[in-house]
């Protein structure tokens, strides 16, 4: 593609310099790679004038005012949640400075664009860890609250948004400082926002003081979903840190098996000699990728059949079992690419979380995908703690799931919306920064406070210049740009 | 927008009063399409595929009189389909009549109009869209093109040339498209069972436009460029595109 590199003018005086904004054009696609859309590509530095920069791009292309502006970062979400069609996406790859942790406290000021991992393993050095870990260390500290993201740790520390208490948020109408008691409403309406509220420019996150980087893991092996779940709730009650793997292939009596993990921190004391001299050892660099081009068909029921059964017969029940943070918390990133495997269609991942007393979505929801013939190549439960304030963030107290799957069998997209109506009809939700294909009806259902998001919204954002893909699919602000 | 399995939710229509086109509207609606634009040439065949769209369950539905005749009017047309909604995801080229006969084949006036109506309004047309598609950053065309234009026969030339040049400016107007979030879809019906070829014979694999229609869907979603309706005329047109010249004029059709 010839790079079709741009200058916005902005108005100035004759005789004025006048200030260019040079813009490249790309196409972005989530990291389900489905539904990709053009816009215009800028990524502003820590000294400039976000905003401004952004504004000025965002208004003169071949005179017409340009569709909209949303941030991305490392373009984690699965869906269309950082993209803007016709718009400017802002990267925040500039917005990299790391300050110095707060010795006593672990309280650090981190710009937008700093990754998960990057932050890690600056923290690491002196003993500290990052408050939520996602399943994957490759997640900007904007989007990290701008998804307001949840880890293994929900259940005990709830999602990343709590740990964080201050934000300085770049809005069309000027920047903002705003924390849980600075402008919480602006604050809250920013976690789980999905950067419909501003840019995110940096924030200050309070760090997890830990002796080691290895985690003391128990693992379990379940031969049914009932013994699963009620293994998880168990688990929940002493341990920082569960999560359990779900076989959704298997069926009958053995209908969600899976394997529990439960983790904790280990201490200095806990670790082997061998790891004793090095008891903070940073996770090792990605090494695998997977090759650009792939035969299609890789990823097809016969395939992920013998995956899942080999996954779980390889895993067995043990205790105390030493093993490495980065092994613990971030299996995705052991494969840096491994979103290609999927083929030109590309993958949708639905998680979706529903209240204690409706557990029985679960199964359903397994069933649902077996009868329509889609397979699911990763299903991940986890229970979840009391929610945020956020009006859009997602957890809510129950129980998630998340599943990975490949786009393709005809039934797929019908047996998603059958479920969409089953978790509304729960109380439940489908998370946004996962969601590709979610109608605009059910999202409503699902976020009943869309309204009170929409007011904080419109009071940094009068003239709707914030704008996703997301967004117009869900008709989440319905008064900005088409 | 379109969502991950390429469903739109906002639909142009350009020749909507079409019995594929009116399947094809019928199918997205029921599959969560909101917003719908119709645009034909006859009033009462406008109103009541409107009327039929809105009893689907469409929340908006528009429509725009245009005559495809009309060459110069033709981005005039697009243009208001896509103000109409602001953004459109989908665009679907419907248009198109059978033209061939005795006459027409030496009526210079006749064949001037059939290619018109067959390729020269909808290449306008699309060329249009393509612009729209371009600034929007996103969205999908599909143009119905027919198996006619693959390897064109006697018995419908003139039509079949039309689609034949409609179908190749389309599939390269899409190259053009790489990487601009937009796409050209182009559908090869068969024959098909409606009202533009009603009294003709009935050759085999014929189909439906509600057929065509899941065909059409199902496409979008796995991203094809080129969609056959029925699926097995790709390897009966691959046959027939590999008889030699004198044996193919001899067949009657």
């Amino acid at each position: 593609m010839p790079k079709a590199a741009r200058a916005a003018r902005a108005n100035g005086a004759p005789g004025e310099t006048v200030e260019t904004v040079e813009t490249e054009e790309r196409a972005f696609s989530g990291w389900g790679r489905t539904s990709p859309s053009r816009a215009a590509v800028i990524a502003p530095d820590e000294e400039a004038d976000v905003f401004g920069t952004v504004l000025r791009a965002a208004e003169v292309r071949n005179g017409a005012q340009r569709r909209g502006v949303i941030a991305r970062g490392l373009g984690r979400s699965y869906g269309d949640a950082a993209q803007c069609a016709g718009g400017v996406v802002v990267d925040t790859k500039n917005l990299s400075r790391i300050g110095p942790i707060d010795p006593d406290t672990g309280v650090v000021e981190v710009g937008a664009g700093v990754s998960l991992d990057a932050l890690l393993r600056v923290g690491l050095q002196s003993g500290w860890f990052i408050p939520v870990s996602p399943g994957t260390r490759q997640v900007t500290i904007g989007g990290a609250i701008a998804a307001d993201i949840h880890g293994k740790n929900h259940h005990t520390e709830g999602s990343f948004c709590r740990h964080v208490s201050s934000v300085t948020l770049a809005t069309p109408v000027g920047i903002h400082e705003v924390g849980p008691d600075n402008d919480p409403e602006l604050f809250w309406a920013t976690a789980g926002g999905m950067g419909l509220t501003g840019i995110v420019m940096r924030a200050v996150v309070s760090m997890r003081k830990v002796e080691t980087s290895w985690m003391r893991v128990d693992t379990e092996r379940h031969d049914d979903l009932d013994s699963l779940m009620t293994g998880l709730e168990r688990v929940d009650r002493l341990n920082r840190y569960s999560v359990a793997w779900v076989d959704c292939g298997a069926v009958g009596s053995r209908l969600g098996r899976g394997v529990l993990d439960a983790g904790n921190h280990a201490s200095g004391s806990e670790l082997p000699a061998k790891h004793k001299d090095d008891p903070l050892a940073p996770p090792r660099r990605r090494g695998l990728k997977i090759p650009s081009l792939v035969p299609p068909g890789v990823v097809n029921p016969l395939t992920v059949a013998a995956f899942n059964e080999a996954w779980f017969h390889k895993s067995s029940s043990r205790t105390g079992q030493l093993r490495h943070l980065g092994g613990f918390f971030h299996p995705l990133d052991a494969v840096s690419n491994w979103n290609l495997v999927f083929g030109r269609r590309g993958f949708v991942q639905y998680q979706f979380v529903v209240g204690d007393a409706h557990r029985d979505v679960i199964p359903q929801a397994i069933e649902i995908l077996q009868k329509a013939g889609a397979p699911c190549t990763l299903a991940v439960l986890k229970r979840f703690g009391p929610g945020d304030p956020g009006p859009l963030s997602f957890p809510i107290p129950g129980w998630t799931l998340a599943l990975d799957l490949p786009v393709g069998p005809p039934g797929l997209r019908s047996a998603l919306l059958r479920l969409d109506g089953i978790v509304a009809g729960a109380g439940g939700r489908v998370y946004l920064a996962k969601d590709a294909r979610l109608e605009p009806s059910t999202f409503a259902a699902m976020y009943p406070r869309l309204d009170e998001f929409n007011l904080v919204r419109q009071r940094v954002d009068p003239e709707g210049m914030l704008q996703s893909d997301l967004a117009r699919r869900l008709g989440i602000c319905e008064d900005s740009r088409p | 927008m379109n969502d991950a399995f390429g469903h739109p939710n906002s639909v142009l229509v350009l020749g909507g009063t079409s019995d594929i086109a009116r399947a094809l509207v019928r199918a997205l609606i029921a599959e969560g399409s909101k917003k719908v634009v119709l645009a034909g040439r006859d009033p009462s065949g406008l109103a009541d595929a409107a009327a039929e769209a809105k009893e689907a369950g469409a929340e908006f539905v528009a429509t725009v009189a245009f005559d495809a005749k009309d060459v110069d009017q033709a981005p005039a047309v697009v243009d208001s389909g896509f103000s109409a909604i602001g953004r459109v995801d989908l665009v679907v080229i419907a248009v198109g009549l059978l033209c061939d006969g005795e006459a027409d084949e030496r009526d210079p006036a006749r064949v001037a109009r059939c290619v018109t109506v067959n390729f020269t309004w909808p290449a306008a047309a699309l060329t249009r869209v393509a612009h729209h598609l371009r600034e929007q950053g996103s969205g999908h065309a599909v143009v119905l093109s027919s198996v006619a234009g693959v390897r064109v026969r006697r018995s419908n030339y003139v039509y079949g040339s039309a689609k034949a040049g409609l179908d190749a400016y389309a599939r390269t107007l899409n190259q053009t498209l790489a990487g601009s979030g937009a796409t050209v879809v182009v559908v090869r019906p068969g024959f098909v069972r409606s009202k533009m070829t009603a009294g003709r014979p009935v050759p085999p694999l014929a189909t439906t436009p509600e057929a065509v229609a899941r065909d059409i869907v199902k496409g979008l979603e796995d991203g094809t460029e080129v969609v056959w309706s029925p699926r097995k005329l790709r390897g009966v047109f691959f046959l027939l595109g590999l008889l030699p010249e004198r044996v193919w004029r001899r067949l009657p059709m």
